[in-house]
């Protein structure tokens, strides 16, 4: 599996994690996969939550040295 | 030395003005040149929009000549790029000319794009632009009770707009006399009401004893205008009788054009304020790809660091300050008072309760805003 494109969304307060890989989804194409790194320890909930509710696919969750490296695939 | 800055918002009008008064001797000298194109002879304080639609100023008072606003020292040509040639170290304007420099400031700012949602221009109400804000006062002049939708789209300028409109909401249909008679409910993208976690922990319970309703988890997909329903993303569907939309921006359409970046966004260092690989071209304000909030308020502080850095390579041969990720926003409570966001990259803002005072303030930036863009402030 094949990442097209990292977003660097680690020490950001504002528009945040969540708010990058929505913004970042809806010009990706289906089967693109973005893997986002945060260092927000809610984005290992609350990214879930969002990608299983609009029907994208979690391919990856780790932490790694404290940054979150959450990998999702487009869809739809 | 070439100095060119492209836009003449915020960013682009501070960074010039600094740059003026920082190398007057250099500019007197010949030693160095600071020129400025803009795609507009007029400058809009844009926070202003949301007074607009709420009838609390006249769309007039949002603008000065942008002639007025720069020292004599800026040479200043309303002739917006309309193709950049990093690679040569050059850029194209609309009326044919080709303008060199040595060092570059991209400043071209952002626009709002709620075509590229099926519907939305149909059926919504926005306060990003004079005409549309003029338009959102008439309808809520008009409106007599029902349900109010307030929907967020991603990504969008001014992130406090969204609770702000609601606090103003809830004042405009008080001071009406039919807050009873309206359904106020707030729609947003993420599992939480505002994306910074101390602005939703604090704007719940505000929303709570307004008796503003909420639904998380929203992404706007379409508007159906005709029977007046908004769909979303994750699947749900919201019957309104008025809609109003913080809509979807992108960046300028020639930043896209020469592909300087996807969305219109620049790949930017988020320290340099520098184009990834590009030393020499700086990017500042909403035309970033940082983490950042789009806001004149990060528009302001990188521009600082833009100004101070440019001006010290030329003193000095290096840059001498980092952009720590600084932020101030405003943030408009409801019955005339107000608080405020200060943050950075890894600080989050500390909410104090909202007073008189800081709303007061607030007004009083709305003029000061003109001092600020001038550089002096």
């Amino acid at each position: 599996m094949s990442v097209t494109k990292t977003i660097d969304a680690r020490d950001t307060f504002c528009p945040g994690p969540l708010m990058e890989l929505i913004s970042y989804m809806k010009h990706a194409s289906v089967g693109d996969v973005v893997e986002l790194l945060s260092t927000d320890t809610g984005s290992a909930n609350d990214i879930p939550e969002w990608v299983k509710k609009v029907g994208h696919e979690m391919v990856g969750t780790e932490q790694v040295d404290g940054i979150w490296h959450l990998k999702v695939r487009k869809a739809k | 030395m070439r100095i060119l800055v492209v836009g003449g918002g915020t960013a682009g009008t501070i960074i010039a003005n600094n740059l003026a008064r920082r190398l007057g001797p250099e500019t007197r000298s010949g030693k160095v040149r600071i020129t400025m194109l803009t795609a507009s002879d007029r400058h809009m304080y844009q926070p202003g929009l949301l007074y607009v639609a709420f009838g609390q100023m006249a769309p007039d008072q949002l603008y000065r000549d942008q002639a007025s606003l720069l020292e004599p020292n800026i040479d200043f040509h309303v002739d917006p790029v309309k193709q950049f040639m990093l690679d040569k170290n050059q850029v194209k304007t609309e009326s044919g000319k080709v303008y060199e420099y040595d060092i570059i400031v991209i400043a071209t700012g952002s626009r709002m794009v709620p075509d590229e949602t099926p519907g939305l221009t149909e059926g919504a109400e926005f306060f990003y632009t004079e005409a549309s804000a003029v338009k959102m006062y008439q309808k809520l002049r008009e409106f007599k009770g029902g349900k109010v939708a307030v929907a967020v789209g991603v990504p969008h300028k001014c992130p406090i707009a969204p609770v702000e409109v609601m606090f103003a909401l809830n004042d405009f249909f008080k001071a009406r006399g039919i807050r009873d008679k309206v359904n106020l409910k707030y729609y947003y993208p993420i599992g939480r009401i505002h994306t910074i976690e101390n602005v939703a922990k604090w704007a719940k319970p505000e929303f709570d004893k307004m008796g503003i309703e909420y639904e998380t988890l929203f992404n706007i997909r379409e508007v159906d205008a005709k029977n007046k329903i908004l769909k979303s993303e994750e699947g749900t569907e919201v019957e309104y009788d008025l809609l109003i939309v913080i809509p979807q921006h992108r960046g300028m359409e020639v930043i896209e054009r020469d592909n300087l970046g996807q969305g219109g966004w620049i790949p930017t260092d988020r320290y340099k304020l520098t184009m990834n690989g590009h030393e020499n071209v700086y990017v500042v304000g909403d035309t970033t790809n940082l983490p950042v909030s789009k806001t004149g308020s990060a528009a302001h502080f990188q521009a600082e660091v833009v100004a101070e850095n440019i001006a010290s390579i030329i003193k000095i041969g290096s840059p001498v300050r980092d952009y720590d990720g600084k932020v101030y926003c405003f943030i408009e409570a409801g019955h005339e008072k107000a608080t405020y966001a200060m943050f950075n990259y890894l600080n989050p803002p500390d909410l104090k309760p909202p007073s008189k005072p800081m709303h007061w303030f607030k007004l009083s930036y709305n003029q000061m805003y003109w001092t600020s863009v001038r550089g002096l402030l």
